[in-house]
């Protein structure tokens, strides 16, 4: 079923390029596509190296990018510029202050770490697992499909009781991690197992075996060509999902909460943290555990960007 | 190296690919496996380059049993319809992917890819990535890359197939020099009857998991086994209860013995062909193709009646296939043939 569209889209990139200029042999200068803006292609033609003015926008187009404006100013930017601002309205002390208080310097670290160490595991096990789902036929590998969507569906606290009750005091298994920080990755892993694989899944759907194939008949084994030709074309995805998978894993509470008994200087997160803060009245302390965390999620985020990016050009 | 295939039983499900398929390529040779899609040509080539697993039947390269023979172990060199670069890599890269692979030496790496840019006219482009560079060119690198491991046998599926016409042409007499040149027992799939006419040595016909012929292009075109064959290998059409080629009819002004009289239905004229249809009574129209200077010669009008008889030497074949009557005679090289196999061929 996914043949013809993989072949359609072969079609769509390979004639694409095909037809500016035939086939002749040796014509340098003439590096067509991605790489270096290609799209600026049209506009390119006087101004080279300065970017082109943009053209003017519709009507329509200047209402659109208005309400994502203003629905993205609402939603996202005034209320982190609001944390900010309380953040930064104690001052460079107070900061510090906030930042090397023990029991936060403690909880930001096991925070970081926990939620490392659940990114590590879910970019590995999150690629196995989509490759089974992709590549391998089974029965129940449907229903397969819909439960790693369980995670998201279920709402987090619920989540943390489901693993109270199975690996807390009363575990039928007789398997009891409450109150210790094996809880805490546990209860992050869970939760944020889907991202990983939703990201790469569709990457893997669409990609062109023929690479493989050819791989295989160069002398590749299974693993060469799965290190050297399918996992560069999944790193990108890769790192998707491992960025939303550390970001999830830095903020999250309620699937915590129960299991990881919040122990100060042990099994305390970030995010518990915060709320003592809150429920203490010292909003500003808060304020600045969030914006370092936000601070942290977002170079996290922007590395593994720009990890790709390099990564993708390297010949 | 020679290929034998014998006896290659292959289905998908309920679809039989390959029937009890038996071919022999000889070494040294460049054969071209010729048909309709999905009769199987593609399955054949991925059989003998062991992306595919035969059900039953024995494939020798070499005269060794590699039936069970992983793809990386056998030695072929594999070019695909859409190319399957690597598209990560550089241009150069791509090329020593297989001696990276085997772990050869940096500088005999490099040297070797170099002789191989240079064989396929790629010089410049080693730096490339394979995004930047035209189909034609990045046909061309794959094939570099199939050569680089100097495989005893080169496998090409389809390899013009995604290029447009121009481009496949200039290709195509350029695959016919490079075997010329590295003289690698060479085989490659196409569903274009000109293509394989043009290029190859030997042509295999299959058609629906079937092979239909064997043979050199002169004897498959001039003594066609079966009226599928003569069909597919170019235009055709009845005169007399008879198929046979419109350029292997003869048209004259005056009646003579034996020839079959008929009226002018419909010239056209395409670059030096003229196409002239002439109505017989009781049979289908019969399709003649002459040249310009034939047409002028003769000075026949639509209306006109004109006799017809068959040139010396002529290849005909009772007409025993059903399909065929149906078929639009002498439509454009190749159609009659692609009308007859989509008739009998629901699967296409």
């Amino acid at each position: 079923m996914t043949t013809p569209v993989r072949d359609d889209a072969a079609v769509a990139a390979s004639s694409r390029p095909g037809v500016a200029g035939g086939d002749g042999v040796g014509r340098p200068g003439t590096s067509r596509r991605r790489r270096g803006g290609g799209a600026r292609g049209s506009h390119a033609s006087s101004s080279r190296g300065v970017a082109p003015a943009a053209p003017p926008l519709s009507a329509g187009a200047g209402l659109g990018l208005g309400l994502a404006v203003l629905w993205l100013s609402l939603l996202v930017l005034l209320p982190l510029a609001a944390v900010i601002a309380t953040a930064a309205a104690g001052g460079w002390d107070g900061v510090v202050r906030v930042l090397t208080q023990p029991q936060t310097v403690a909880a930001i670290r096991l925070t970081l770490e926990q939620a490392a160490l659940v990114t590590v595991v879910n970019a590995v096990m999150g690629t196995a697992i989509a490759w089974v789902l992709v590549r391998d036929r089974f029965p129940g590998r449907r229903v397969l499909d819909v439960v790693i969507d369980v995670p998201f569906a279920l709402p987090t606290v619920v989540a943390g009781l489901v693993l109270l009750a199975l690996y807390g005091p009363q575990s039928p298994l007789g398997v009891d991690i409450a109150n210790t920080k094996v809880a805490v990755a546990f209860a992050l892993a869970f939760v944020t197992l889907p991202f990983v694989v939703r990201t790469v899944q569709p990457v893997l759907e669409t990609l062109d075996r023929s690479a493989e194939d050819a791989a295989r008949s160069l002398g590749a084994s299974g693993w060469t060509v799965f290190r050297r030709i399918v996992l560069p074309a999944l790193a990108p995805a890769i790192a998707a999902g491992a960025a939303l998978s550390f970001a999830r894993g830095v903020a999250e509470y309620g699937s915590l909460v129960l299991i990881s008994g919040n122990l100060a200087m042990r099994t305390e997160v970030a995010s518990v943290r915060m709320l003592g803060y809150i429920e203490g009245g010292d909003m500003a302390a808060a304020a600045v555990v969030a914006t370092f965390l936000l601070a942290i999620s977002l170079a996290v985020t922007l590395g593994l960007g720009l990890f790709n990016r390099v990564g993708g050009r390297r010949g | 190296m020679s290929i034998e295939i014998r006896d290659v039983t292959k289905t998908f499900g309920s679809f039989t690919a390959l029937d009890d398929v038996s071919v022999a390529i000889r070494p040294g040779s460049l054969t071209a496996l010729l048909g309709p899609s999905g009769g199987g040509k593609s399955t054949l080539l991925r059989i003998i380059a062991g992306l595919e697993t035969a059900d039953s039947g024995v494939v020798t390269i070499d005269g060794a049993d590699a039936t069970r023979l992983p793809p990386q172990k056998r030695g072929v060199g594999f070019v695909f319809q859409h190319y399957a670069a690597f598209p990560h890599m550089s241009v150069a890269r791509n090329i020593a992917f297989g001696l990276e692979i085997r772990k050869r030496p940096k500088e005999e790496v490099r040297a070797r890819v170099d002789e191989l840019l240079r064989l396929v006219h790629l010089e410049q482009f080693g730096d490339r990535m394979p995004s930047q560079l035209s189909g034609g060119q990045r046909q061309r690198m794959a094939l570099a890359r199939a050569l680089a491991v100097e495989p005893s046998v080169l496998l090409l599926d389809e390899p013009f197939g995604a290029l447009d016409a121009k481009v496949r042409k200039e290709l195509r007499d350029w695959l016919r020099r490079l075997h010329d040149e590295v003289h690698v027992t060479t085989v490659f799939v196409t569903h274009d009857q000109e293509e394989a006419l043009e290029v190859a040595d030997e042509i295999v016909v299959i058609s629906q998991g079937r092979v239909e012929q064997t043979g050199s292009p002169d004897a498959l075109y001039d003594r066609p086994a079966n009226s599928f064959v003569m069909s597919f290998l170019g235009p055709v059409t009845q005169l007399d209860g008879r198929l046979v080629r419109p350029h292997d009819i003869e048209v004259l002004g005056i009646e003579v013995r034996d020839a079959v009289a008929g009226v002018v239905a419909d010239v056209q004229r395409v670059g030096n062909e003229a196409r002239v249809r002439v109505g017989v009574g009781g049979a289908p129209p019969v399709a003649v193709v002459l040249t310009r200077a034939e047409l002028r010669a003769l000075g026949a009008r639509v209306g006109d009646t004109v006799w017809l008889r068959l040139a010396a030497g002529a290849a005909t074949l009772p007409v025993d296939d059903a399909a065929l009557a149906g078929s639009h005679p002498a439509a454009g090289v190749g159609e009659v043939g692609r009308a007859l196999a989509g008739a009998s061929s629901p699967r296409g």
